[in-house]
């Protein structure tokens, strides 16, 4: 295949490859935190001791590159590309060339990101939030010049491939689906992928204009999040003018919570159809799925202010961003009583891609039910930026979203690359991958709970109550730790799959897991039609009903 | 040998055409893709790759992208509410509420009206794109002149175009040259802000209207010069409404 | 210090040494409580609906007008409205989807009310006018703590007077007269059983201002003041942190909260103002 080309599955496979150089870069940082952590006078190979801002900026990097490069990239973009056209019965997407030219502004932005580690200053230290005035001013800490305008110039450019793909992706869904393709009958995943790119182009543009407003800040003068009278490391900064660091935190958050549901919601439509696949089932309440997917859509923009209840707001307004932030619990839990409801008595086939879709469902029930708790201002008061909401987001959005992702490559295998991963190696990568994330974030709540607050570069060191208290949570530390080494290592058997199954020379069948889905029709010239909607089995689950096949040809088929 | 049949020679002079449907063929302008552009259209399959659903892909994707450009501008103007009425407290303990409302240059008034005039040009283009009779002609290949008058209204669009960005530049000038930069204070802080912002925009408008005015000369297919230039129209439109928007806010908003 | 009740340490929260904290972590364990129990029944619906035998699926009728036929009566059954399949379907929904959400709806609400309810008495209301005021700053990487003195009053600050080389860390006009009597410290002292108002300020960039042991979180933000009010009860030395990140100093912007009964607090403060 040409490497500009506009194929979408030339794209697709382009943005899982950006995810993979993300995800690989991003769990080396994490271990290298974690090790850090557990042992802080560890040096690091090839480098010595971890320095605080080193630390810093490995955290930072970390929640950068997996939340935007990997988590927003590859269930969206990339098996967005890869499925959507066929699930839909297209042929292409509707903007091929726009389509072609995110993806190369996405690794473009890449590249710009991890710069950040090798301009002078080194990387940035502020977080994946980047809150002013630490990110204002290159006095603020080492990172924050050049490190940060790295950072800066690359979630730009992120925003903006992000946003042309969300437009490609909405307009193929509007605009591109087959004959008898209704929105009732589209798949959960077109459903999920569709909310995503809506949220995507509703909230990129706001953290463009907070990134623009920033940068203005840092080397224009002005003073959007700067208050008066600032006086970073010595030097009274005099930008003309009185901010506010709040509005950063306001702009930033109405882009950064529909983010992490653009992140979720694409796997949560796949989980759907997967386990109703498996089961051979039809998905419960089929029409309540689809509008809890927008409800949560809906909803997701409304709750920002739960990551501000103590960062200054009036206290009425934690009052109302905690009923919204109850609320969206609802829909959430509703998705979950559906997937149980699916699977209920079914004795599914447990293949690997079905497996991965039940730790979908735990994960995201283990993770979900510490978000009520969050929601709650009086308990986040105590909670906030400690180690539970860390143990919060990984179990829902990274381990839930990974799963996702797992899930996707074991069931779309056959179909993209004609050949089957094995089971074998497939379950082991399942249960060690299972096994080590509870092994490492169920102990990360209670860190928290002990007061564990995020962003430490050490833990012990000093004197006081202080340390005290944090170094009573050492031993959860150390185990940690090596529960992400072992979670680490678990992706090994993955990784020898997919080498076997490159190597091998067996095909696989054209419809190996009997679904139903439009995706794994027969190759034809002819142009798709669809007949009704997926997950049509009868209620032995021997037989189906696939979307594509006419009535007709059934009743031929039976004769 | 029958009188009826075709001589070799002849048959083969009009064999060259394939697909006409048999029969003479009218004189036809190759370079725009004329001859009904020999894409089979008798025989295209329903709703796929017509021109009709060419421009609706078209004009859902710009729909959708100037959906994510109008939340950056939501996001601005926020901010501009927001900024305009805050104050704090000085070193002293007094309330110091610094807005000082930036006086718009006068020019900006001739500005505004010059880019309603380019969208009535714009208009004007877009809708001679579609003249049935005219582009059946032009699609055959009997000469030009659905592109040659939209061309026309098109240069117009990008000459008004051209002449409100220089306004908002003079007006630039007219500022700094009472000593009114982008860094003097928040109200000049957002004049700034917006006027740069929408004339990126507009930039990239005046682009797409070069792009459509070179590939109505160059395209070879009828329907792409079609949607090129509703496209950039529709966005010509949206940046005029939008500007019409911001003018009002710097004008009685500060 | 005191050790944690049982469930306290089950959960590792620590030492709970605030008037509003006993009610904070009961609100606390409910809610831990009830994810664990949600979360472990969830997990055994999952379990049992995986192991057990296969039966037909909620909701559904074999609908014998459907014309692909496969078996003696069809085995495709479609939940479709308007077939004979309706009640079924509606009493499945009812039952494993409206049902449960109506209780979560209730549980939430519930859990939610309750909160609203701590939160308001927390922070609706400002300080008892009566309460002892203290002054928290926080700069790149340490905590300051400014008592008012006798003329309960805070001198005014100024940014351009900021020397800490010169013992003026927090930029303190001393022509200012309710300035002489103020008494800059680096411990956070008080008295038990006392209310006490802090007003969180920062100099530089956001800092969190976190006594985990006080259940107590508020961020400084420079540029504007926030107010926490608090009543310390039980006396001894507790850990302040910084819970927003800062800086490369951020982890060891620590400070300690002394807690001292109420006489040998008044005489801790007497001999401060001798010494100023």
């Amino acid at each position: 295949m040409k490497i500009f080309s506009t194929h979408h599955r030339a794209v697709g496979f382009g943005y899982l490859a950006i995810s993979a150089v993300a995800v690989g870069v991003g769990v080396l940082l994490s271990l290298a935190m974690r090790a850090h952590l557990a042992w802080p006078d560890w040096p690091l190979p090839l480098h010595g001791p971890i320095l605080p801002e080193e630390y810093l900026a490995l955290v930072t990097m970390h929640g950068t590159l997996m939340l935007f490069f990997v988590l927003t990239v590859a269930p969206q973009s990339g098996f967005g590309n890869l499925i959507l056209p066929a699930q839909i019965g297209a042929r292409r997407m509707a903007f091929p060339r726009i389509n072609a030219a995110s993806m190369w502004l996405t690794a473009l932005a890449l590249l710009v990101l991890l710069a950040a580690f090798f301009v002078p200053g080194g990387g940035p230290i502020g977080g994946w939030t980047a809150y002013p005035p630490l990110s204002e001013s290159a006095l603020a800490g080492p990172g924050q010049g050049a490190g940060m305008d790295c950072w800066l110039a690359s979630i730009a450019i992120f925003g903006i491939a992000s946003t042309m793909s969300a437009v490609n992706t909405l307009t193929t869904i509007v605009k591109l689906p087959c004959e008898g393709m209704t929105w009732q009958r589209l798949p959960l995943t077109v459903w999920g992928w569709f909310t995503a790119a809506l949220l995507s182009v509703i909230a990129f543009s706001v953290l463009l204009a907070a990134l623009l407003l920033l940068f203005c800040d840092r080397h224009l003068h002005s003073s959007f999040f700067l208050p008066s009278g600032d006086v970073i490391n010595g030097v009274l900064l005099q930008h003309g003018g009185n901010g506010s660091p709040l509005l950063w935190l306001h702009l930033f958050w109405f882009f950064g919570h529909p983010e992490v549901y653009i992140a979720i919601l694409p796997g949560m439509g796949l989980t759907s159809m997967v386990i109703a696949n498996f089961a051979r089932r039809r998905v419960f309440a089929y029409k309540l799925m689809i509008a809890t997917t927008l409800l949560i859509g809906l909803l997701g923009i409304l709750v920002w202010g739960h990551h501000m209840f103590v960062a200054g707001l009036n206290p009425f307004a934690g009052t109302v961003f905690s009923i919204s932030s109850l609320a969206i619990a609802l829909p959430a839990s509703a998705k979950v009583l559906s997937w149980l409801a699916t699977l209920w008595r079914s004795r599914p086939r447990m293949t690997t891609a079905m497996l991965f879709a039940l730790g979908f469902v735990s994960l995201f029930i283990t993770g979900g039910l510490s978000g009520p708790i969050l929601a709650q201002p009086i308990l986040d008061e105590y909670l906030h930026n400690t180690f539970f909401v860390v143990a919060h987001f990984h179990l829902i959005m990274a381990m839930a979203g990974v799963f996702g992702l797992f899930c996707a490559t074991y069931y779309w295998f056959p179909l993209l690359f004609g050949r089957m991963l094995s089971e074998r190696l497939g379950k082991v990568h399942f249960w060690g991958t299972l096994l080590g994330a509870y092994a490492t974030f169920l102990p990360m709540h209670l860190t928290g709970l002990a007061g564990e607050p995020r962003h430490y570069a050490r833990l012990n060191g000093l004197a006081g109550p202080g340390t005290t208290l944090l170094e009573a949570t050492q031993p959860l530390q150390v185990h940690i730790t090596v529960a992400a080494i072992f979670l680490a290592l678990a992706q090994i058997p993955f990784l020898l799959n997919l080498l076997r199954a490159w190597r091998s020379s067996e095909r696989a069948a054209p419809n190996p897991w009997v679904a139903t889905t439009l995706e794994w029709a027969p190759e034809s010239e002819e142009l798709a039609v669809v007949y009704r909607e997926p997950c049509v089995y009868s209620e032995s689950g021997e037989e189906f009903l696939a979307q594509w096949k006419s009535e007709a040809a059934i009743n031929s088929e039976a004769e | 040998m029958p009188i009826t049949l075709t001589p070799p020679e002849i048959d083969r002079r009009h064999r060259t055409g394939e697909g006409d449907g048999g029969g003479r063929k009218p004189p036809t302008d190759k370079r725009t893709g004329g001859n009904g552009e020999g894409d089979n259209w008798s025989d295209r399959p329903q709703g796929r790759r017509g021109p009709r659903e060419r421009l609706a892909q078209a004009r859902v994707g710009l729909f959708f992208a100037l959906g994510g450009d109008l939340m950056f501008f939501v996001a601005l103007v926020s901010v501009f509410f927001v900024t305009k009425s805050s104050g704090h407290f000085d070193p002293y303990g007094r309330y110091i509420y610094e807005w000082l409302p930036t006086a718009i240059p006068k020019i900006l008034w001739i500005n505004t009206a010059v880019l309603l005039l380019s969208s009535f040009t714009a208009e004007l283009a877009r809708r001679s794109m579609f003249r049935e009779h005219d582009a059946m002609e032009e699609w055959i290949g009997f000469g030009r002149p659905l592109s040659r008058r939209a061309g026309i209204w098109l240069s117009a669009t990008l000459l008004l175009g051209t002449l409100f960005l220089a306004g908002q530049w003079t007006a630039w000038d007219q500022l700094a040259a009472q000593h009114v930069f982008f860094r003097s204070n928040p109200s000049s802080h957002f004049f700034y802000l917006i006027t740069v912002t929408h004339a990126v925009h507009l930039l990239l408008g005046l682009g797409g209207l070069m792009v459509a005015l070179a590939l109505l000369r160059a395209s070879r297919s009828m329907a792409t010069r079609q949607v090129l230039v509703d496209a950039t129209v529709w966005y010509w439109h949206v940046m005029g409404v939008l500007w019409l928007f911001l003018f009002a806010l710097l004008e009685y908003g500060q | 210090m005191l050790s944690a009740p049982t469930a306290e340490r089950f959960w590792h929260l620590p030492v709970d040494a605030a008037r509003h904290g006993p009610a904070m972590d009961a609100h606390l364990l409910l809610n831990l409580w009830i994810a664990l129990g949600l979360i472990a029944l969830a997990h055994l619906i999952l379990l049992c609906g995986l192991a057990w035998r296969r039966v037909k699926a909620p909701g559904l009728k074999p609908d014998p007008s459907v014309s692909i036929q496969q078996g003696p009566e069809g085995p495709f059954s479609l939940p479709v409205s308007g077939s004979n399949g309706e009640s079924p379907q509606l009493r499945s929904l009812l039952l494993l989807e409206i049902l449960p959400l109506a209780v979560l709806t209730i549980l939430f609400a519930g859990l939610g009310a309750r909160s609203e309810q701590l939160w308001a008495a927390q922070r609706y209301t400002g300080a008892n006018p009566a309460a002892m005021q203290v002054e928290v700053t926080g700069a790149q990487f340490v905590w300051t703590f400014r008592y008012p003195g006798a003329d309960a009053a805070f001198g005014e600050t100024k940014p351009m007077l900021i020397a800490p080389a010169a013992g003026n860390s927090l930029g303190i006009d001393f022509t200012d007269p309710h300035a002489a009597d103020d008494i800059v410290t680096s411990q956070l002292v008080l008295p038990a059983g006392r209310e006490v108002d802090l007003t969180l300020r920062s100099l530089d960039v956001i800092h969190g201002f976190a006594v985990p042991e006080m259940r107590l979180k508020q961020n400084a933000v420079p540029g504007q003041t926030s107010h926490i009010h608090f009543t310390p009860e039980t006396p001894g030395e507790y850990a302040i942190l910084c819970t927003q990140v800062c800086g490369t100093g951020h982890y060891r912007m620590q400070a300690v909260m002394r807690v001292l009964p109420a006489d040998e607090f008044d005489e801790w403060l007497r001999m401060r103002e001798l010494r100023r």
